[in-house]
């Protein structure tokens, strides 16, 4: 483990009134004291004063005096890190927080890595598993909704959640075991009905649970957008206006605008990962043939199809290949060119895809060129993906890929536990499964399993010999 | 004064149900033995429960004679009635509990003890343990000044440590049915660092046969079919004629008693100063800690067959004698009770089993092993199984070869030595099913699968019966293939039996591992229509059923060993300093340091080793391989 000193400014890089200069780690004090100038004649030494207490005072470089400002010295364990810390409230606005910062560096600290003082919290055993990644959320976080649940899920209303169905699976695995120890004194007559019971609610609850990491997901990382459309259907015209001045660019994936593979867009609050957009820049002008392989491919993978038709020509055999991945897939048609004369109506579309085997899919009439039509879109958006609102605040979201594979792999587990009463298997067979399931959602708090099941048995059942 | 000297290869301090074991694995591997007793009479002794085996204990059993030990041969031959426990539940969950005649049991191993070659037995207490300036065990001390050299010794002193009797307010400064107590290896031990701890348990009173009315209790039979707990007894001889237990129950009034006069018991009064275990309690521990029960299971268990003491299983008890009689008689058929030994509590010093790695040898002194109550434990089973394994351990040592250590996903007894050597033991430790994580895998009907071979390569096993062994795992490997590649038609025949059976019909073909795999039907019963079955063994029939019957649940279990492995797996250094690892938490850097861990798994499962520091670890050992 490190054990160097490590420093970052810990509140906003904004004109705010006061920022705040963290220092984490062994030689916390010794770098404060170096900078640090009580202003009085007989100097302070910080390193002598008791823990948890503020030091007003200048913030010195040398014989430079850099601000005014008050120090909090908190000391290891007692602190967010469990490391020495020392906090230094200085004058905010970004040039002066960013020289306080500096000085820190200068004498002996080293500049954090996104999110090292949590990192170090993790690791010192001050926060759990959830607890961290949470934050790593928040400092990851794409968009307001995605950071507001973050901090949500910072407040434990996962792991509240994960726990609560932890200690109910646990008292079963318990009950059950008890009896296997002591048959005499502990009966399993009816039980396997009262386990279903319960195991079904279970199982109920991590859908739920699943099906909001989904929403999760798509908070924090975007929803993953194809766009598809046969040439010249104005595919090119859309990206414009999605990823245009109009509209903030949120991200680059990777290099400059026109050469990535994706962009991400915020459409009134909601990302969109637009993927495979050099494909569409680079084809829609020359003569283009949809590339069908690669089109199925990020079909596979995307969380939502916007499929773009030319309404002053008639449909044909491209839009016949692409109403084909259409099926069991979140989509929008957008039938482009409104402001020309319509070939292919409404009427004619929806009777064409109903041939072809695909059901209610939302039809919007847009002029991409003339950016029209583009807020029913993101309405649409917002209702597929977040039942039409955008509001968070009961709900609790599984937001990371580790956590949501430990969710499936529990769900999975609660399955075979129903199987199991199903199939009249014996009861201790029912433990196996439960177990795991116990397991995984431990996985998402990063707690582990041993030794509370037989303290769980001792307080809660009688086991005589 | 002129004292004896002697030079032995190992000394086992202890004959009890540990001590035996101990000195038969050391004696049979060729090694100079002697075996110290306080009394010669007292050789596997029973001096609480008349039974061997019980849920979870009986797979210890299994395991120890897999490996060669001794107690599952003995209970075969002198036990009076036999159960398959939890027959209607899954086979991992099946134990064998056998009733002994105690005297018989006691006879028959001190037999078995006497005519071993390379064993001799000594009546003599041990009072010193000896080492050079190293701290390496050179030999020990009697009490009659007496030194024994030896290269090993292995401690099963049981209870009888500083062992005191209780019951009201009388105590007697003894070992269990008034013998004598070891009174000064505690010291000796002590002066050379380990850790002791006072323990405490109890055993109910023993009742005259002919006082007790067995109209008013319910009797309890045998099996119809005994199934012998050693895999070299043959089955036949063990379908004897058994003598039933009985079963009966406190009530409101035993209760009532019991409460007006808890402050007559040592166990309130704190008298008794010693931890009880929580799982084995008095029964007034049961009728304060489980108030709103209104009565207990009483279970009366003849003691043998020549013999008309009964003991009076649940209700263990350290009150007045005048209470013990008092509440015994308001049990329905015991009015008219009369008591032949009073129910007791006895006090004695073990140590904390930290002190050992998971070999047994104590880690401060080299050379030294331990095993049975004497490292914290309860029970006769987990005491034979310790034994077997300390003295396996210790002769290992002694013949310079590598210890056996057996790890959680192979043996109950791998988890019992586990867990008391990396948890935390506030109490005498008792195996429960539960406390074996990969319990499907562990089952009694396999345990000569699972450790056979290790007890050859130690060399335990006759080569005649690893031969038998090997033959067995074929002919299952073999049969298995068979079944699962055996096509069922939907013909007239299959379908008729299905019905029989209650079975779904067949819609088309089908193979009779499918079929096997139905709830509702089994290996034996699809002999009717499975023609070109072998002729083959009882327990390899049974092998197939269980491994094709149960094959997916098998198949989870063992993904979890494997999550397990992976831990397991990953070694700790001996030599890693954990003040360097700059993160961990002070505490559990303490725990760390105190019981040294050798992997990260073992690591994982100290009581005060939380998850975060087990990463911070983790990244250390990652961080700083070279």
């Amino acid at each position: 483990m490190n054990s160097d000193t490590i420093a970052a400014v810990s509140t906003a890089m904004s004109p705010a009134g006061i920022g705040i200069v963290r220092i984490s780690g062994t030689h916390a004090f010794e770098i404060a004291d170096r900078i640090y100038d009580s202003g009085t004649k007989k100097k302070k030494k910080l390193s002598e004063q008791p823990s948890h207490t503020i030091h007003y005072g200048f913030l010195v470089d040398g014989e430079e005096v850099i601000d005014e400002v008050l120090v909090t010295l908190l000391k290891g364990p007692r602190s967010y890190t469990a490391e020495d810390t020392v906090e230094i409230n200085c004058h905010g606005g970004v040039f002066a927080v960013k020289r306080v910062l500096e000085t820190v560096l200068k004498n002996g600290a080293r500049a954090a890595e996104p999110g090292e003082f949590t990192k170090r919290a993790f690791l010192n055993g001050r926060i759990d598993l959830s607890q961290a990644e949470a934050v790593m959320d928040v400092i990851e976080a794409q968009n307001e909704y995605a950071l507001r649940s973050s901090v949500k899920q910072l407040k434990g209303a996962v792991q509240a959640r994960i726990k609560a169905l932890r200690a109910g699976i646990l008292y079963e695995i318990a009950h059950i075991e008890s009896a296997l120890d002591d048959p005499e004194h502990i009966s399993l007559e009816g039980y396997p009905e009262e386990l279903e019971e319960k195991n079904e609610s279970w199982k109920k609850e991590t859908e739920i649970l699943l099906k909001n990491s989904e929403d999760g997901k798509i908070m924090t990382e975007g929803i993953r957008t194809v766009i598809l459309g046969k040439p010249n259907a104005g595919k090119s015209s859309l990206l414009n206006v999605l990823t245009g001045e109009e509209r903030a660019i949120v991200t680059d994936i990777a290099g400059t605008t026109r050469d990535t593979l994706e962009e991400k867009v915020n459409l009134s609050g909601v990302t969109l990962v637009l993927v495979d957009t050099a494909g569409i820049r680079q084809t829609e002008d020359v003569v283009e043939k949809i590339g069908v392989k690669r089109s199925r491919e990020s079909v596979r993978d995307a969380d939502l199809i916007l499929y773009v038709v030319d309404s002053s020509t008639e449909l044909d055999g491209n839009d016949q290949e692409i109403m084909g991945f259409l099926k069991e897939k979140k989509a929008v048609v957008l039938l482009n060119k409104t402001d020309l004369e319509a070939v292919t109506t409404e009427e004619i579309l929806r009777e064409k895809m109903q041939q072809a085997g695909i059901g209610e899919i939302e039809v919007i009439p847009i002029s991409a060129l003339e950016n029209k039509g583009l807020d029913r879109l993101s309405e649409k958006v917002k209702e597929m993906f977040f039942g039409g609102e955008l509001s968070f605040n009961d709900q609790v979201y599984i937001t990371n890929a580790r956590q949501k594979q430990a969710l499936l792999e529990a769900h999975r587990s609660l399955i075979q536990v129903g199987e199991s009463i199903q199939a009249g298997m014996p009861e201790d067979f029912f433990s196996i499964d439960l177990m795991s399931a116990y397991e995984a959602f431990g996985r998402i708090l990063g707690e582990s399993l041993g030794e509370d099941l037989v303290n769980e048995i001792f307080s809660k059942f009688c086991t005589g010999k | 004064m002129n004292t004896i000297t002697e030079n032995v290869d190992v000394v086992v301090v202890g004959a009890g149900h540990a001590g035996c074991e101990a000195a038969l694995a050391c004696a049979r591997l060729g090694l100079k033995t002697q075996l110290f007793t306080v009394s010669v009479e007292s050789i596997a002794m029973m001096p609480c429960n008349p039974n061997i085996g019980g849920t979870s204990k009986g797979h210890l059993v299994r395991e120890l004679d897999a490996l060669g030990g001794e107690m599952g041969k003995n209970i075969d031959k002198t036990f009076i009635q036999s159960k398959m426990l939890n027959q209607s539940k899954g086979p991992a969950v099946h134990s064998l509990r056998a009733q002994a005649d105690k005297a018989d049991y006691s006879r028959e191993m001190r037999k078995v003890l006497e005519n071993t070659e390379n064993l001799t037995i000594r009546q003599q207490e041990v009072t010193e343990i000896l080492t050079d300036e190293e701290g390496k065990l050179t030999g020990i001390k009697t009490y009659s000044g007496a030194v024994y050299n030896c290269k090993a010794c292995i401690l099963c002193t049981g209870t009888y440590l500083r062992a005191r009797c209780i019951y009201g307010d009388v105590s007697t400064y003894t070992g269990p049915n008034g013998l004598q107590a070891a009174n000064y290896l505690t010291d000796s031990l002590k002066s050379h660092g380990i850790e002791m701890r006072r323990f405490k348990t109890g055993t109910p009173a023993r009742i005259d046969k002919r006082s007790i009315d067995f109209s008013k209790m319910e009797e309890q039979f045998g099996d119809e079919r005994v199934v012998p707990f050693s895999f070299t007894t043959d089955p036949e001889s063990v379908q004897i004629d058994q003598i039933s237990c009985w079963l009966t129950y406190t009530n409101e009034k035993t209760h009532e008693i019991i409460r007006e006069n808890l402050d007559r018991s040592p166990l309130y009064s704190g008298m008794i100063e010693g931890t009880g275990p929580r799982y084995c309690p008095s029964i007034e521990d049961k009728v304060v800690r489980f108030a709103d029960k209104n009565r207990h299971q009483v279970f009366i268990e003849p003691e043998g067959r020549n013999t008309n003491e009964m003991y009076v299983g649940g209700m263990s008890s350290s009150l007045p004698e005048d209470v013990q009689y008092a509440m015994y008689r308001t049990v329905p058929g015991l009015e008219h009770a009369i008591i032949v030994r009073n129910a007791y509590a006895i006090e004695y010093d073990c140590i904390n089993p930290r002190e050992l790695d998971a070999s047994l040898e104590f880690k401060k002194i080299p050379g030294l092993f331990s095993g049975g109550q004497f490292n914290g434990s309860s029970g006769y089973e987990e005491a034979a199984a310790q034994g077997l394994v300390a003295g396996i351990n210790a002769a290992m040592k002694v013949l310079g070869r590598e210890p056996l250590l057996l790890d959680r996903s192979e043996s109950y007894i791998g988890v019992l030595i586990d867990d008391l050597v990396t948890k935390e033991n506030r109490e005498p430790y008792r195996m429960m099913t539960s406390r074996a994580e990969y319990r499907l895998l562990l089952r009694q009907d396999n345990a000569d699968l699972r450790l056979t071979k290790k007890g050859y390569e130690v060399g335990l096993i006759s080569e005649e019966r690893y031969q038998d062994l090997l033959k067995k795992e074929k002919e299952i490997e073999e049969e298995i293939k068979r079944v699962e590649h055996t096509n069922i038609g939907a013909n007239e025949k299959v379908q008729a039996f299905l019905e029989r059976h209650g079975s779904t019909l067949l819609k088309s073909g089908t193979t009779l591992g499918e079929l096997i795999r139905r709830p509702e039907l089994n290996y034996e019963e699809l002999a009717e229509i499975d023609e070109a079955r072998p002729k083959l063994r009882e327990d390899v029939q049974e092998q197939v059923n269980i491994e094709i019957k149960y094959e997916g649940y098998i198949q989870r279990q063992k993904r979890q060993v494997e999550q397990f492995k992976k831990l397991e797996t990953k070694k700790i250094p001996k030599d890693l300093d954990y003040d360097d690892v700059y993160s961990l938490r002070l505490e559990a850097k303490q725990k760390l340091k105190e019981y040294g861990p050798t992997s990260i798994g073992q690591a994982s499962r100290i009581s005060g080793v939380s998850p975060a520091d087990i990463s911070v670890l983790l990244v250390y050992l990652e961080s700083h391989r070279s």
